[in-house]
């Protein structure tokens, strides 16, 4: 009332639940995706091509976001795409995360040698271009899934591993971890309880912000077509397609453009509503 | 006499001083502590004065092991501990606890007071000892559930302590505790380390610029300036007849509550 | 004539209870006097140099009353014009030299910056101000002491550096928040008889929050004495120091030592007087009715 911030709080909790709500449209239409789609993503049927979403004239009742050129249900496509990018999000986000917050930590707080060793690595790892890497990757391993997860994890672990040194480093020059030192605690016990939950809000806001650039990555493997085969249906590859025929059918290409925004913008918003919400420091 | 609780010989801290550091080659050293003996003897309480940068804070913080020093020798309840390693350190810990001087930094953030002090005991915040040392220090109970920013500045410092009593150590390094607080809380806090003094043998160093404060509670002073001991009195002796003029120049200095009397 | 700074009426609860942090406290500074807040620690004290500052935490929240900046209700304008005034006619003296600079900024930018972004100065007199504050605290050498990082110089340094920073601008009103608490006695006597020198040359207006009624005597003109968040006390230095009006404040005189009477010595307020303030303040808090809610 005699301040902005409590209407700058609740637009802040207004923010947290659009994203969370946008994230839970995602997660169910990933799980769900064969029962909730209408139609089968990859039955072509060219009598039914290039259709228009539901709000324009001309269309074909159940196809509510129109077709493409091949006569694909574009909503259904978009549904089970969203499999692939959350599995991308999830899996290579979290596993960045802990590969690369662990050996940042630990660099951060032990110092010495072990501190040069990981500094070394990520200094010569950083010295790669990081597409070129990943084509480089996507090579030798092969396209597929997998193939694009572990592509991430092994560009994208340095960025935690660096920011999450910095801070862990910072923390550990607190008068509280001395005090913990006083007090009696082991090195690890020192790291686990004093040094993580303060390291903890770094690590989340990166962590969110990786599962939007996994997402992001994996669209772009796919748009240049070294991601999944092309059976299986990713925004990535249906951006690339919708690019091809923008000119007769834009719906083909906008709605994975809005999905593809949507989910990477909401992860970012996630991570901070989650800190303002959560963070005892914040709040 | 029995052997004293800490002693100190010859005691001397080094620390690289990056201000200077060149581009290339070894970073000259800075030294802070210039060479301290003295004794610490069991159940007593000795006053470590001086200005600010004489070395007080590194001093304490060499005592209890959390910095190295460069030579000397420090011995606690007559072993040798001045080069001990970590994990040989760790079981003397528990006796010997540090009270420090910046309550903000020494107090997690993101852990509530409850944890804060209970950590070191390997309990739970509802352990009835925690509640008790917070009562030592004034404090409701409630606060267990607090974190350290919604503190006052003085009631962040009477966790400090609390923190450090509820371990029941032999020997408490005070670093600058009582500044922060106003004179009816610092009475509070004194009397509470008489007591604890008094009952059950402990043993205290007391860093303070405050020397009302170490006039009420200390047996010996040790005066400070720049890394050297520039006098050691028995507290009466020190305010009585000061030898050193900085240690009237301290005296002088201190605000006396009498618009009166010029300053 | 008008104080420059007065607070009427302030309360403030922690937001969501209807706990009191500040119990309708009233207090003026009058321009060109200095106004000494004392008080047992968790008082309230640094609450009331923050609302007038406007950085209240999150946690807090002012119910009700009045906060006048020459006669305007910072309260009731809109918290852009609010903040605008705040910057251009207050300033503060935190209390911790340590962690109020910026450590990786040289100490020069950090001074001129404010002049320049939040005042609109131009960088050439902001500079030039600058060097002339910085004689006037006795810094030596103030052209190199602007090029250079906190870390190099000491803690009284620094301290002054934050007093020359504080009166730049020509403040009307000035919050220390104890500001030398962290610094020895012989740099606080230093720094005591800069910021009263300052402040009288300059006329300005300035409410000194401390714990140590030594340094009231030593620099405030009058104050105010707080428990629990309520003024129990308000009047000149000259009086309270000959007969203070509340049992609370007497108590809290007499508790104060004065190292060249070995006699008088640090003791705690006696618990008869705090089961009286507490008892006053119940009975307050029971007429208590917030004005609106
Ligand atoms: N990590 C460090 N690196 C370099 N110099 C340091 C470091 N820590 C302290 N010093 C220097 O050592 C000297 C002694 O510092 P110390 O903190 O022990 O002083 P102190 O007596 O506790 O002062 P105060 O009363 O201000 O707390 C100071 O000159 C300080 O600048
Ligand atoms: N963020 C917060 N959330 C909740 N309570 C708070 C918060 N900050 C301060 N308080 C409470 O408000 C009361 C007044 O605090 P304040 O900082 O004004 O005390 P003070 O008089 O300045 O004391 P000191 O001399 O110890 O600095 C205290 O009881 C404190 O516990
Ligand atoms: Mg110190
Ligand atoms: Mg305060």
């Amino acid at each position: 009332m005699l301040d902005g911030r409590g209407a700058l709080r609740r637009r802040a909790g207004l923010r947290l639940w659009l994203s969370a709500g946008w994230q839970a449209v995602v997660m169910l239409a990933a799980l769900f995706a064969p029962w909730l789609a209408p139609h089968d993503p990859l039955a072509q049927d060219l009598m039914l091509g290039r259709l228009p979403p539901f709000w324009l004239p001309g269309t074909e009742p159940g196809y509510w976001l129109g077709t493409d050129s091949l006569g694909r249900d574009v909503l259904s496509r978009l549904i089970h795409g969203a499999r692939v990018a959350l599995i991308v999000a999830l899996v290579a986000g979290t596993a960045t995360c802990l590969i690369g917050s662990t050996l940042g930590l630990i660099a951060g707080f032990y110092r010495g040698w072990t501190d040069r060793i990981i500094g070394r690595l990520v200094d010569i790892w950083m010295a790669f271009p990081p597409v070129l890497f990943a084509i480089l990757l996507i090579a030798v391993l092969g396209t597929g899934l997998s193939s694009v997860v572990i592509a991430i994890i092994v560009i994208d672990w340095t960025r935690f591993c660096r920011v999450v040194r910095a801070e862990a480093l910072n923390q550990s020059q607190m008068d509280y971890v001395h005090s913990a030192r006083v007090a009696g605690f082991s090195r690890p016990r020192t790291l686990m309880a004093e040094i993580l939950p303060n390291v903890l809000p770094v690590i989340v806001a990166l962590l969110t912000l990786e599962m939007g650039i996994a997402v992001i990555v994996e669209a772009i493997l796919s748009f240049v077509n070294l991601s999944v085969s092309t059976d299986r249906p990713t925004w990535g590859g249906m951006i690339a397609e919708g690019r091809i025929a923008i000119h007769h059918v834009w719906w083909v290409l906008a709605f994975p453009l809005a999905a593809l925004f949507l989910t990477v913008l909401s992860f970012a918003q996630l991570g901070e509503g989650l800190r303002d919400r959560f963070d005892p420091v914040l709040r | 006499m029995a052997e004293a609780l800490f002693r100190v010989e010859a005691l001397r801290v080094e620390l690289p001083d990056m201000t200077r550091k060149p581009l290339f080659g070894p970073v000259p050293r800075l030294e802070i502590l210039k060479g301290l003996d003295f004794e610490i003897p069991r159940g007593a309480v000795l006053g470590i004065v001086g200005g600010s940068g004489s070395g007080k804070t590194t001093l304490g913080r060499t005592l209890v092991r959390l910095m190295e020093p460069t030579a000397g020798r420090i011995l606690f309840d007559g072993a040798d501990i001045t080069h001990l390693p970590d994990a040989a350190m760790r079981p003397l810990r528990q006796r010997i606890q540090m009270i420090f001087q910046d309550p903000m930094s020494s107090l997690n953030p993101r852990l509530t007071i409850g944890r804060i002090i209970a950590a070191p005991l390997n309990a739970t915040s509802r352990d009835p000892r925690v509640a008790e040392a917070l009562g030592h220090v004034g404090l409701p109970a409630e606060f267990v559930h607090r974190y350290p920013h919604e503190l006052s500045g003085g009631q962040r410092q009477r966790i400090g302590i609390a923190r450090a009593i509820a371990m029941r150590p032999d020997f408490i390094l005070a670093d600058e505790i009582v500044s922060g607080l106003d004179v009816s809380s610092q009475a509070q806090v004194l009397n509470l380390l008489e007591g604890l003094v008094r009952d059950l043998g402990l043993t205290l160093a007391f860093i303070s610029h405050d020397l009302s404060v170490i006039r009420r509670l200390c047996d010996r002073v040790i005066v400070m300036q720049t890394g050297r001991i520039v006098e050691e009195a028995p507290t009466e002796a020190l305010f009585e007849d000061p030898q050193h003029d900085y240690t009237r120049e301290l005296l002088d200095a201190i605000p006396t509550p009498d618009p009166t009397v010029r300053w | 004539m008008s104080a420059f700074l007065e607070i009427r009426g302030l309360s403030a609860v922690l937001r969501g209870t209807d706990l009191r942090l500040l119990r309708s406290v009233d207090i003026d500074v009058p321009v060109g006097t200095v106004r000494g807040l004392v008080g047992e620690s968790g008082a309230g004290k640094s609450m009331i140099g923050r609302a007038v500052l406007g950085v209240l935490p999150r946690a807090v929240e002012i119910v009700e009353g009045e906060i006048l900046l020459d006669g305007r209700d910072l309260l009731a304008m809109p918290p852009v014009a609010r903040r605008r005034l705040i910057g251009a006619r207050t300033a503060m003296i935190p209390q911790d030299p340590l962690t109020a600079l910026n450590p990786s900024r040289r100490i020069g930018r950090q001074i001129t910056d404010r002049l320049v972004d939040i005042l609109g100065w131009e960088p050439a007199r902001a500079r030039s101000r600058t060097l002339e504050m910085l004689a006037e605290v006795r810094i030596p050498e103030p052209e190199r002491v602007l090029r250079l990082y906190p870390h190099e110089l000491s803690g009284g340094m620094r301290q002054r550096i934050l007093i020359a920073s504080a009166f730049v601008a020509e403040p009307e009103l000035i919050v220390a928040d104890e500001p030398t608490t962290a610094l020895d006695v012989t740099v606080q006597k230093q720094i005591l008889g800069l910021i009263s020198e300052l402040q009288a040359r300059h006329g300005t207006a300035l409410l000194f929050v401390t714990h140590d009624l030594g340094v009231v005597a030593k620099i405030c003109d009058s104050l105010s004495v707080l428990y629990a968040g309520k003024v129990v006390e308000d009047t000149t230095v000259a009086r309270f120091f000959e007969a203070p009006a509340h049992p609370y404040s007497a108590a809290l005189l007499a508790a104060t030592p004065r190292h060249t009477d070995p006699a008088s010595s640090l003791k705690p307020v006696p618990p008869a007087v705090m089961h009286a303030v507490g008892a006053e303040i119940a009975a307050a808090d029971r007429s208590w009715r917030p004005r609106h809610g």
